[in-house]
């Protein structure tokens, strides 16, 4: 039994042995396939590896830019920034947005309109972007939310700059304003110059100089970790922040243009003829910019929007008015350029004009007819037979052809976005627009400025600075220069003319001496200053409405039907330091409406303190002539 | 051969000094060193995969020390006691397991532990120990090899706590403990016939397996056949995993350095994938280092088996051994992306404490059954 015990163990034992040394090479088998498994991941593939963890632990952020500033010709500021903090959620991280929405109001205020800011954003964000849903907080508000951060993943505090204009609404319309990049602007910009800002220049000055003001992305190389937390910088490529811009604008003479157009629907363009710089361009009514910027609430937007007097749409650049009588100066340049009249070349005018063998009449403003005139009586009454006559010799080619030479019909190219180039009639416009031949009668209209000839105040005022410059068409321009910020050098936008071709160059001097009449006895006699000369020449446009989506409401009719007032100037008439348009929309007479705008904004920028002559009435009987 | 050679050499240490302190305590030197240095390289990997916290190092030397406390503990316990235990401690196992099936705590949606109030309990790891002892037991009492029957006898013995623990559902243990029950058999000389007929058996349940699993399970298992199916989701750990371990080359990206597990890409960096945290540090070589302690503990594990006096100590010395050659084998081809992610922590490195009291619990044994050989022997 002990024997056989024995046995029994020893051969248990050799058994026991045998499998023991397989269950060793097992062993080590085992572990040669990890170490092979090992060095296939270490050393085979290991650069592979490597680059993905680089790219794990490595992220490239970009660095936003700080957009330019905007200046005055004095140096006052009117595009700022300044940072602003936001409560700021980050989907991905949220687990119920509801709950965290409802306990996050009840540490700060968020009302229905955040909300449905933060929808309209949230569907145009990704996942794991934080999108805002409070905006502006207080310092308070900042403190509660950092407070309670821990009770709230996914919600954090986002600063920013963002752009604010001191001015309100005096610069709304010519500055533009910056505001949220859209769907439509997301798909034509380069994602690369625009990762990390949210904000574009939308109109104005902020989208003409967009790639002047926004400067250079930079970048930082950051480590991060799994759950992206920032937390180192490794490398770092420092944005270039945008260059400022210093403008002709004076916004002293905007807000005294403002001041004198009042609560008139209208425009002003002033300009600096020896430079072609913008010295006001006031579209009225006009409204505040500084909602836009960070995204306007519905109801708002639809009030600005609904508004009959159209307070979002920039008359300025955009406003296609009939020029009226303001054009007669110019045909009658045309007249003595071409050679087709002369200065003192006189017509008759019995109060109506008539094309051969056409029944149809033409009429005069004045009934009675303006008797026989020249060159110079006819632009001072602002006789119209005189033109009509004066156009039917010239025709439609040259008229159209010599008005094109100062700018009328095609973009001036103002560094304003959105400009609309007008419309200056012709036989190939005829048949391209209307797919009509062109009428003889047309060609009478155009001469008086009125059919289908339409100018914007812009063209209106860079017109009359050539006329002032005395043929030196300059592309009128906002911006006088750019600056890197802090720097002391400018660069100066560089001017952009050409010359108006007369035959001789004292028919500058007859014009221009006809326009000093208009002021001194004719039409605008009522602005005629003591201290300096004007030069001018005012314009009443038969139009029922014009811009865009006016509502036709019955209460509003007869004042919307009325003309527009017209005025065009500069002065001094002999050394002109100012040329502008102003059009007050159904103002009624540009002598009594218009003028008296365009002598307050005069004095202001010649620095005449003495009393301006007030607006007359509108419609008040006189003899202002159309 | 050669192991063996290697083997005796090492046994020939603690035999020069026959009254000495280990020798007295029943501990083996040469498996006790290996233990301490694999401790000791555990912890420097560890103080770094906790981001240097010395808090939880000094919360795992703690339970290093009540480890090394079952150890010493176990291993004054003759071999006959760890026999006569076998079957009340296989049993109570049993009922532990169904215990928790019934009215166990649900911990990461699996029903693990059993609260007793005090500590909470997990069962299966008893039956880790406990398995290879009942078999040891079972097989020991007539000659080996076993016959068809008996063989039989072993595979209920293994099943039962296997589906018990696969049910929980705890696929890591269930495979260790299916693992070691089944490497016992092979130790005790099963026929290649049996083994081949059992290998056949397991095959066709694959499928049975395969509609029994969670769907947890499943997707672990299509993730670990293409990780990149589900970057983000289940096959993040094992992409991560790899990336560590391959960024790390040859000689790692130093200790302290691994931007993988510092940065918190590597998920449970400290628990069950800390060995992609030494691959990623200390490279290739560290590796090496690693693989070559468990080498050493395994083989020394298997010589001391080969040398018991009985079956007993033979079959259970040897299954313990192969049940830490399990943890160390499952664990690093997991990480290293060779198996399917399953539960299984790495053997002495991982921090927690549950698996390494079982750990030391079975060198405790081993030792008592390399160190009572002589008193009993004549």
């Amino acid at each position: 039994m002990v024997d056989g015990g024995v046995r029994q163990a020893g051969g248990d034992g050799r058994i026991f042995a045998g499998r023991a040394i397989l269950a060793g090479l097992l062993v080590v088998l085992a572990f040669a396939m990890v170490l092979a498994r090992l060095s296939r991941l270490q050393v085979t593939d290991h650069e592979h590896f490597t680059t993905l963890s680089e790219e794990n632990r490595v992220k490239l952020q970009p660095l936003p830019p700080t957009r330019g500033l905007i200046y005055d010709a004095k140096g006052v500021l009117l595009a700022d920034n300044f940072a602003s903090y936001s409560l700021d959620v980050t989907l991905e991280k949220v687990e119920d947005l509801a709950a965290t929405i409802a306990e996050l109001r009840e540490l700060v205020a968020i009302e229905d309109k955040d909300l449905r800011r933060f929808e309209r954003l949230r569907a145009q964000s990704r996942r794991f972007d934080p999108v805002p849903l409070r905006l502006n907080l207080s310092e308070e508000e900042v403190a509660k939310i950092g407070v309670n951060a821990y009770r709230f993943p996914g919600v954090g505090i986002g600063v920013q700059l963002l752009r604010y204009y001191p001015l309100g609404p005096y610069t709304a319309h010519v500055l533009g304003y910056v505001g949220r990049i859209n769907e439509r602007e997301q798909k034509a910009i380069d994602p690369v110059e625009y990762s990390g800002t949210h904000y574009i220049g939308k109109s104005g000055v902020e989208l003409a100089y967009e790639d002047v003001l926004r400067g250079r992305v930079g970048y930082q190389e950051v480590e991060v970790n799994a759950k992206g937390r920032v937390l180192r910088v490794l490398e770092s490529q420092a944005p270039r922040s945008g260059r400022d811009l210093h403008l002709y604008l004076d916004i002293a003479l905007q807000q005294a243009a403002t001041a004198a157009l009042g609560d008139r629907r209208g425009a002003l363009v002033a300009i600096d003829p020896a430079t072609g710089g913008v010295l006001a361009m006031v579209s009225n009514p006009s409204f505040d910019p500084n909602p836009f910027v960070e995204g306007i609430g519905f109801e708002d937007y639809r009030d600005l929007r609904d508004d009959p007097n159209n307070p979002l749409f920039n008359r300025a650049v955009r406003g296609q008015y009939p020029p009226g009588s303001t054009i007669k100066p110019f045909v009658g340049l045309g007249g003595l350029a071409t050679g087709t009249i002369s200065f003192s070349g006189t017509k008759y005018c019995p109060g109506s004009y008539q094309l051969p063998g056409n029944s149809h009449r033409y009429r005069d403003w004045r009934r009675g007819g303006h008797g026989t005139v020249a060159m110079e009586q006819a632009i001072v009454q602002s006789c119209d037979v005189y033109f009509y006559d004066l156009a039917h010799d010239l025709g439609i080619d040259r008229l159209h052809d010599f008005l094109a030479t100062f700018g009328f019909g095609a973009n001036t190219g103002v560094d304003v976005a959105g400009e609309l180039p007008g419309l200056l009639p012709s036989k190939e416009w005829a048949q391209r627009a209307r797919k009509q031949p062109w009428f003889p009668g047309e060609t009478l209209i155009v001469g008086i400025g009125q059919g289908a000839f339409l100018a914007t105040p812009v063209q209106l005022a860079a017109a009359t600075a050539a006329m002032a410059n005395r043929g030196h068409f300059i592309r009128p321009r906002v911006v006088r220069a750019t600056r890197t910020h802090g720097a002391r050098v400018d660069e100066p936008i560089p001017m952009v003319s050409r010359q108006v071709p007369v035959k001789d160059r004292t028919q500058w001097d007859q014009v221009i001496g006809a326009m000093v009449e208009v002021v001194e006895r004719g039409t605008a006699k009522r602005i005629r200053a003591d201290a300096y000369r004007i030069a001018g020449k005012t314009g009443t446009a038969q139009v029922f409405t014009v811009g865009q989506k006016e509502s036709y409401r019955e209460s509003h009719v007869t004042e919307r039907m009325r003309d527009h007032a017209l005025f065009v100037a500069f002065a001094p008439a002999d050394d002109p330091h100012i040329a502008l348009a102003v059009i007050v929309e159904n103002g009624g007479h540009g002598g009594s409406v218009a003028a008296p705008i365009a002598r307050q904004v005069i004095d202001a920028y010649l620095g005449h303190t003495q009393a301006s002559p007030q607006a007359a009435p509108q419609m008040e009987e006189s003899d202002d002539g159309d | 051969m050669a192991t063996r050679a290697y083997n005796s050499a090492l046994d020939s240490i603690p035999e020069a000094d026959q009254t000495g302190l280990v020798q007295r305590l029943h501990l083996d030197l040469p498996l006790l060193m290996g233990v301490l240095l694999l401790c000791g390289y555990g912890l420097l990997v560890l103080f770094s995969a906790t981001d240097q916290d010395p808090g939880k190092v000094e919360r795992q030397v703690l339970r290093l020390v009540l480890a090394f406390g079952v150890m010493l503990a176990l291993a004054q316990v003759p071999p006959a006691a760890l026999r006569r235990w076998a079957a009340p401690l296989y049993l109570g196992g049993l009922l532990t397991l169904v215990a928790v099936l019934l009215v166990g705590d649900v911990g990461k949606g699996a029903q693990r532990w059993l609260d007793l109030g005090v500590l909470r309990f997990q069962p299966s790891e008893l039956l880790k120990v406990a398995v290879p002892m009942m078999l040891a037991a079972f097989l020991s009492a007539r000659p080996l090899p076993p016959g068809g029957w008996r063989v039989l006898g072993g595979v209920v013995v293994i099943t039962v706590p296997t589906l018990l623990i696969f049910l929980q559902p705890d696929l890591g243990t269930a495979i260790l403990v299916a693992g070691s029950g089944g490497l016992v058999l092979f130790l005790a000389g099963m026929s290649w016939r049996l083994i081949l007929g059992v290998g056949v058996l397991a095959a066709a349940s694959v499928p049975v397996l395969w509609y029994l699993l969670h769907d947890y399970q499943r997707q672990r298992v299509l993730t670990f056949l293409d990780p990149t199916t589900d970057p983000l989701g289940s096959g993040y750990h094992i992409i991560q995993s790899q990336i560590a371990i391959g960024s790390g080359g040859l000689y790692g990206k130093g200790w302290f350095n691994g931007t993988q597990s510092h940065l918190e890409f590597l998920p449970e960096r400290t628990t069950d994938f800390i060995f992609a945290v030494l691959g990623e540090e200390l490279g290739l070589t560290g590796a090496l280092i690693l693989m070559g302690l468990y080498l050493v503990i395994i083989l020394r594990g298997l010589y001391i088996a080969s040398m018991a006096r009985d079956t007993f100590g033979r079959l259970l010395a040897g299954g313990l051994t192969l049940v830490f050659f399990i943890y160390a084998f499952v664990n690093t081809g997991m990480v290293s992306g060779l198996l399917p992610v399953v539960g299984v922590p790495l053997p002495l490195i991982s921090y927690g404490g549950t698996s390494l009291v079982t750990i030391m619990a079975g060198f405790g044994m081993i030792m008592s059954i390399h160190t009572h050989r002589k008193r009993f022997a004549v």
